[in-house]
């Protein structure tokens, strides 16, 4: 007698409903392999992402019981402390199908955000020395490991009140910019990151912290752009 | 509003808000000692009465006062309600210079002025 | 509906709380505002006017209420230091216990006042 599992999963697009399924329950499971069972033996037609399933790519990030997570690292004997397991996609993204979000709004707020490098260098030019202990290298390297999962973005209250809220990845990324020393864009990045789309929205609820599973700050970083923009804008710079 | 104008209201809030760190803390000790036995109007306003550094105190924390929630409400109202940002704004700004109105009427009756 | 809890298990953290704090206190002192100026400048009118309201403020109840406002005050002064000192100085990785500081601060200063008023 095997030991089962019962699941609720989204099913459906913005409107939908939640299914419930039966899985076998199995040690050291994790919230990927129960999807994956559903998908495989019980209904293919469910929609869902992952690629690595080790906990590198931050493809499989979902919602587990009401909070964004990498479902590949989430081991579902630490979630269904009450017996319940719940899947949902992201939140703060548009559903495409049943645990499919639509990433593109989070990508084009890091293009808005202008989280792009700009390059200055003439080619040829002698390499830019930069000292990994200086402290605009530190406070970039504290920010970089970022890899565009959006668990954070799901995360994010003033991402939900504000539609134009540039959002904590994007804010993360250009944070990361303005301390490179190499990079030639921050006029411009400063006054994409100011103003109530930018990091002068963020009040810190820190869930974004919280909740990264790389362990950043953008917190930490987005109070950065503050102190930053502010010193342009006294500068007149802004 | 412009990122420029966000900014600066942004700068504003967090200004006033290091003005009222100093003032509240006055104010909270000032209210602590002055309710033993009861308050009376008569114990307000004798330590106010022609006191010019008591009567510059309040002008300044009344002030920062009318700014800080203003621009605090504004962004409450724009991320907790459907209404239109012009609408908001004009709000915030009325607030403002009630807020400051007021408190500036109710400083000048202590100190003295009108009576 | 795929929010189908109010507070979000992703909320449930004391960083949070303490936003809920600081927003909800600072609503309601801006809301008790423009009285509290209106009852100071019954002075214009002479002694006898304020201190006619004063009165009415030695009641119980009113005291409970002064006490409300007091724990809310010092809550959004010592929720707003902890805020100034996240966003203009650099991170310290004990801002959590920051926030349990300005609770506790914040409930003594509001003990303070209540046993001061009796």
């Amino acid at each position: 007698m095997v030991a089962t599992l019962n699941v609720s999963i989204w099913r459906g697009g913005e409107r939908g409903k939640f299914v419930s399924y039966e899985v076998p329950s199995r040690d050291d499971q994790t919230v990927l392999d129960v999807i994956t069972h559903v998908q495989r033996h019980i209904d293919p037609t469910l929609t869902y992402r992952f690629a690595c399933r080790v906990g590198m790519c931050g493809s499989c990030a979902m919602t587990v019981n009401g909070t964004p997570r990498w479902t590949c690292r989430t081991h579902v004997s630490r979630v269904t402390g009450t017996g319940r397991l719940e899947i949902a996609p992201l939140q703060n993204l548009k559903v495409l199908k049943d645990l499919c979000v639509d990433m593109t709004a989070f990508f084009d707020k890091w293009a808005r955000a202008k989280g792009a490098f700009v390059a200055t260098a003439e080619k040829g030019a002698d390499f830019v020395r930069i000292k990994p202990d200086g402290r605009r290298r530190r406070q970039a390297d504290a920010a970089i490991e970022c890899i565009g999962c959006a668990v954070c973005y799901a995360s994010c209250d003033v991402v939900t009140w504000n539609k134009d809220y540039l959002g904590p990845a994007a804010l993360n990324r250009a944070w990361t910019l303005v301390n490179d020393d190499r990079d030639g864009g921050n006029k411009a990045r400063l006054a994409a990151v100011a103003g109530d789309a930018g990091c002068h929205s963020c009040h810190s609820h820190q869930s974004c912290g919280e909740l990264c599973p790389k362990h950043l700050n953008p917190t930490a970083s987005i109070a950065g752009l503050k102190r930053a923009t502010v010193l342009a804008l006294l500068k007149g710079a802004l | 509003m412009s990122a420029r104008v966000d900014t600066l209201l942004w700068l504003m809030q967090r200004a006033s808000a290091m003005i009222l760190g100093v003032a509240v803390a006055v104010h909270l000790g000032v209210i602590v000692r002055a309710v033993r036995g009861g308050v009376t109007a008569h114990e307000i306003i004798e330590r106010l009465q022609g006191n010019t550094a008591w009567f510059a105190f309040y002008v300044v924390f009344a002030a920062a006062v009318a700014v800080h929630g203003s621009i605090g409400l504004r962004t409450v109202l724009r991320e907790m309600t459907p209404l239109p940002t012009r609408l908001i704004d004009s709000v915030t700004v009325i607030l403002v210079i009630v807020l400051i109105s007021m408190g500036w009427r109710a400083v000048a009756g202590l100190y003295g002025f009108g009576t | 509906m795929r929010r189908g809890r109010l507070i979000a298990a992703s909320r449930n953290h004391p960083t949070y709380w303490a936003f809920v704090v600081h927003r909800l206190s600072g609503v309601l002192l801006t809301l008790f505002l423009p009285a509290h100026f209106y009852v100071l400048s019954l002075a214009i009118r002479g002694e006898a006017s304020l201190d006619g309201f004063l009165k009415w403020t030695d009641n119980p109840l009113v005291k409970a209420a002064e006490t409300g406002l007091i724990i809310l005050l010092a809550a959004h002064l010592t929720g707003g230091l902890r805020l100034l000192a996240l966003e203009f100085l650099p991170w310290r990785d004990w801002q959590k216990s920051m926030v349990a500081l300005s609770g506790g601060v914040s409930v003594a200063i509001g003990l303070l006042f209540l046993l001061n008023a009796f």
